[in-house]
């Protein structure tokens, strides 16, 4: 067990931090939704790329630098060791793009990937619907083929982070209704621009508007915007949803989501250091949050060895999300009524109760830990087989 | 990097298992709650070379390090092994760091047995160093040593009865070596016949004073955490094994009960808190070697999320098998016991808890 650098690894840690320390006079503040932070964080973004410090495992010949999770994990520390935020669209780069290294065609590749990198573009994930979230295969958007190869696509996706900025999505619609439910998707890639996409954002507790519902109206796209085989869409969106659960779970510290940093705050109050029962609970966060940590190193280990990140990261999201509820509780408990609009621990509460549900909820991710991991039966299901068409009406029947 | 266990790691656990299946632990703790006699696991340890593990290769020992004894409690928790390793580990420790050779050198050959007489370091809020009362919560200040004896009482000091050699942490956070015979121990096993306890009463015993370096005594403490979270991992690994089997076997209402979700995500919770528990072992083998500034944090973490975690296990392995799992039928009480026995012992979870935040606040008063 050891988890100091090999002398390869501490090199390049020297070279990050070198680049960082020589350009972090250029990096904006990591907060701030008005459009100068978003314009400022895009072009920190393009820096970050140009220093090879953006896409760190994507191969090399789609811009990125061809190394493993080791690198990305020492980019990450440094990052947060230089105080400067990471890159602006985590969801581009983090999970759509290696969506499309793994699924797209070589056009899309090279179109597509290079101005993801640079954030000059921007990438949304359109998959949920109001009436498809953790039963994510009952997605009704539908996509309609043309005679020419084109598609017509009509119906509204929802929960959708950065749609507002985005030029490209990336989209989970039906293409064939008559076959059981998760069969019948395609992947799409949707320039936000075409005619009939309106986006609306959506306001959480917390007043921001970090999401959006987003409408399609007939949209037409070219040929060719399939990412994957036609009605393979549920694979693809697979690999992307492996991705967020990675990047959720083991992305707590990266979001300032540490025990040292709660145990500062706790500091406000002094008397409370001392009080039993507010250091009973913090040792017990603070306990999960350090699982999380020595967890994370444990995947990484396994990742390096070539294993594919599995069903774990759902657990470690799940302890995540319950850690930062307990955190963000406990701080506003010592900082009174005032810790809930604290710039730094107000969100946190805030922002908890739709996490929760993020990258699939508390409840699905455990069932799926149950089903993969553990081994045991599934819910018998009423779906299984039956053609999407015919679904609704056997739901109603049943009701 | 490298956060995984090493092929020789992986093997000396596969051996200790093997060694352990020689014996029906499980059966004989059943027997043993009605007046059994334990089987003498002793020799199969001695033959492993368990008593020496911690004791350095120039005093005929195998000098590994923590983790490796974290593992093989794993292995003894798996199986409620009753080898009384709890109180000769951290003593062996305390004598061969402080270079008593002829004592260790006999402890290490499994000839003899020592107990840890445990005393609790001084907190960020808490002077002194304390041992466990036998009765409430209000912890006592541990023996003194003076002219050359000790005065004091100890409660519930594991694998104490029996010992030849008792390694006696005192007030001043010292430690001193009693032979066995010179101490009063009155036999203090209860609820988990598996777990040899004791009370000792020191009226002037005469006692060596041991040479040891600044933290020796405290990290002996802290490896007593680190052993009790080990045989946790061990103990809900079986749970769970049992619990999920017997959720795809067992049917009602025509399906089996493990499809259930409220079943399943009971299973997962159980799944999450070994799986937590199992990082923190790794984090704590890992302090113990290349960190010890972080030893403390890290086996308090561990013994915390380990015995919480065991303690749901025990729980969640009863309710899952119904009321069958609540009987002496099945093995299910008999982890039961062990868990809610060993979450008091050694300062219990609450104070892992309590030191996790000490330790995390007292670095950040550093630091700010």
């Amino acid at each position: 067990m050891d988890l100091n650098d090999t002398p390869e690894l501490a090199e390049y840690r020297i070279k990050v931090r070198a680049w960082l320390e020589e350009h972090k006079h250029a990096a904006p503040p990591s907060r701030g939704d008005d459009d100068a932070s978003v314009a400022a964080r895009r072009a920190w973004q393009k820096r970050l790329a140009e220093g090879g410090l953006a896409a760190v495992t994507w191969p090399a010949e789609y811009g990125g630098s061809g190394l493993g999770p080791l690198q990305q994990v020492v980019v990450n520390q440094e990052i947060g060791r230089a105080g400067v935020p990471g890159i602006f669209d985590i969801i581009g780069v983090g999970m759509l793009g290696p969506t499309l290294i793994a699924h797209g065609s070589e056009d899309q590749k090279q179109r597509l990937l290079g101005p993801m990198l640079t954030a000059d573009e921007v990438w949304c994930q359109l998959f949920s619907e109001p009436a498809a979230g953790s039963d994510l295969a009952g997605v009704q958007t539908r996509a309609t083929r043309q005679d020419d190869g084109s598609w017509r696509l009509s119906g509204q996706k929802v929960w959708t982070t950065n749609a507002q900025h985005a030029a490209f999505g990336l989209l989970l619609a039906r293409t064939s209704p008559d076959l059981p439910k998760h069969k019948g998707l395609t992947m799409f890639v949707i320039p936000m621009d075409a005619a009939g996409v309106t986006v609306r954002p959506l306001r959480q507790i917390s007043g921001e508007a970090h999401f959006n519902e987003v409408f399609f109206d007939d949209v037409h796209l070219e040929p060719g915007s399939e990412v994957g085989p036609v009605d393979g869409g549920w694979g693809v969106g697979m690999t992307t949803l492996m991705f967020e659960r990675v990047t959720i779970g083991l992305g707590g510290e990266g979001f300032g989501w540490r025990a040292d940093r709660f145990a500062h705050a706790l500091l406000a109050d002094e008397a409370c250091t001392r009080d039993p029962e507010t250091r009973h609970r913090f040792g017990e966060l603070a306990t999960e949050f350090l699982a999380l940590r020595f967890t994370g190193y444990r995947m990484l280990t396994s990742l390096q060895r070539g294993a594919i990140p599995g069903a774990e990261g759902a657990l470690a999201k799940v302890t995540t999300i319950k850690a930062a509820i307990a955190a963000g509780d406990l701080i506003c408990d010592v900082l009174g009524p005032a810790g809930l609009s604290d710039e730094r621990f107000g969100e946190l509460v805030s922002d908890m109760p739709g996490l929760k549900s993020a990258g699939g909820t508390e409840e699905i991710l455990r069932n799926m830990v149950g089903e993969r991991v553990l081994g045991l039966p599934p819910e018998p299901r009423l779906d299984k087989g039956v053609p999407f068409s015919e679904l609704r009406a056997k739901e109603k029947a049943l009701a | 990097m490298n956060f995984a266990l090493s092929d020789e790691q992986e093997f000396l656990k596969e051996a200790a298992r093997g060694a352990l299946s020689r014996v029906n632990t499980v059966a004989a703790a059943r027997e043993a709650l009605d007046g059994g006699a334990l089987p003498d696991l002793w020799p199969i340890a001695v033959e492993a070379g368990w008593p020496g593990l911690l004791v350095s290769e120039a005093n005929g020992g195998a000098e590994l390090s923590v983790l490796e004894a974290m593992l093989v409690f794993e292995e003894l928790g798996r199986v409620l092994a009753s080898v009384p390793l709890l109180g000769h580990l951290p003593a062996s420790f305390l004598l061969d760091r402080a270079g008593a050779a002829a004592v260790v050198a006999s402890l290490a050959a499994g000839e003899s047995r020592a107990a840890y007489v445990p005393a609790r370091p001084p907190t960020d809020l808490a002077d002194g160093w304390t041992v466990d009362p036998s009765i409430g919560l209000t912890r006592a200040s541990a023996p003194a040593f003076a002219g050359g004896r000790v005065h004091g009482t100890v409660a519930w000091v594991p694998d104490a009865p029996g010992a030849e050699h008792l390694v006696v942490v005192v007030d001043d956070g010292r430690a001193v070596h009693v032979q066995g015979e010179d101490a009063s121990v009155q036999a203090a096993t209860l609820y988990d016949e598996t777990r040899a306890l004791g009370h000792i009463t020191f009226d002037g015993a005469p006692a060596t004073l041991l040479a040891l370096a600044p933290g020796d005594t405290a990290a002996a403490w802290y490896i007593g955490q680190a052993l009790l979270g080990a045989e946790a991992v061990g103990a809900i690994d079986v749970a769970l094994a049992a619990s999920v089997a017997y959720a795809k076997e067992r049917h009602t209402f025509g399906r089996a009960i493990g499809s259930y979700q409220a079943v399943k995500h009971e299973l997962v919770e159980m799944l999450r808190g070994l799986d937590n528990s199992r990082s923190l072992m790794y984090y704590a083998g890992w302090a113990a070697q290349d960190k010890p500034d972080e030893f403390p944090l890290a086996a308090s973490a561990f013994r915390l999320a380990a015995g919480k975690a065991f303690d749901h296990a025990a729980r969640a392995q009863i309710s899952v098998h119904g009321g069958i799992g609540a009987t002496w039928e099945h093995d299910a009480p008999l982890y039961f016991r062990r868990a809610q026995l060993s979450r008091r012992l050694l300062g219990g979870t609450a104070g892992a808890a309590d030191r996790v935040a000490g330790e995390l606040l007292t670095a950040a008063r550093q630091a700010a």
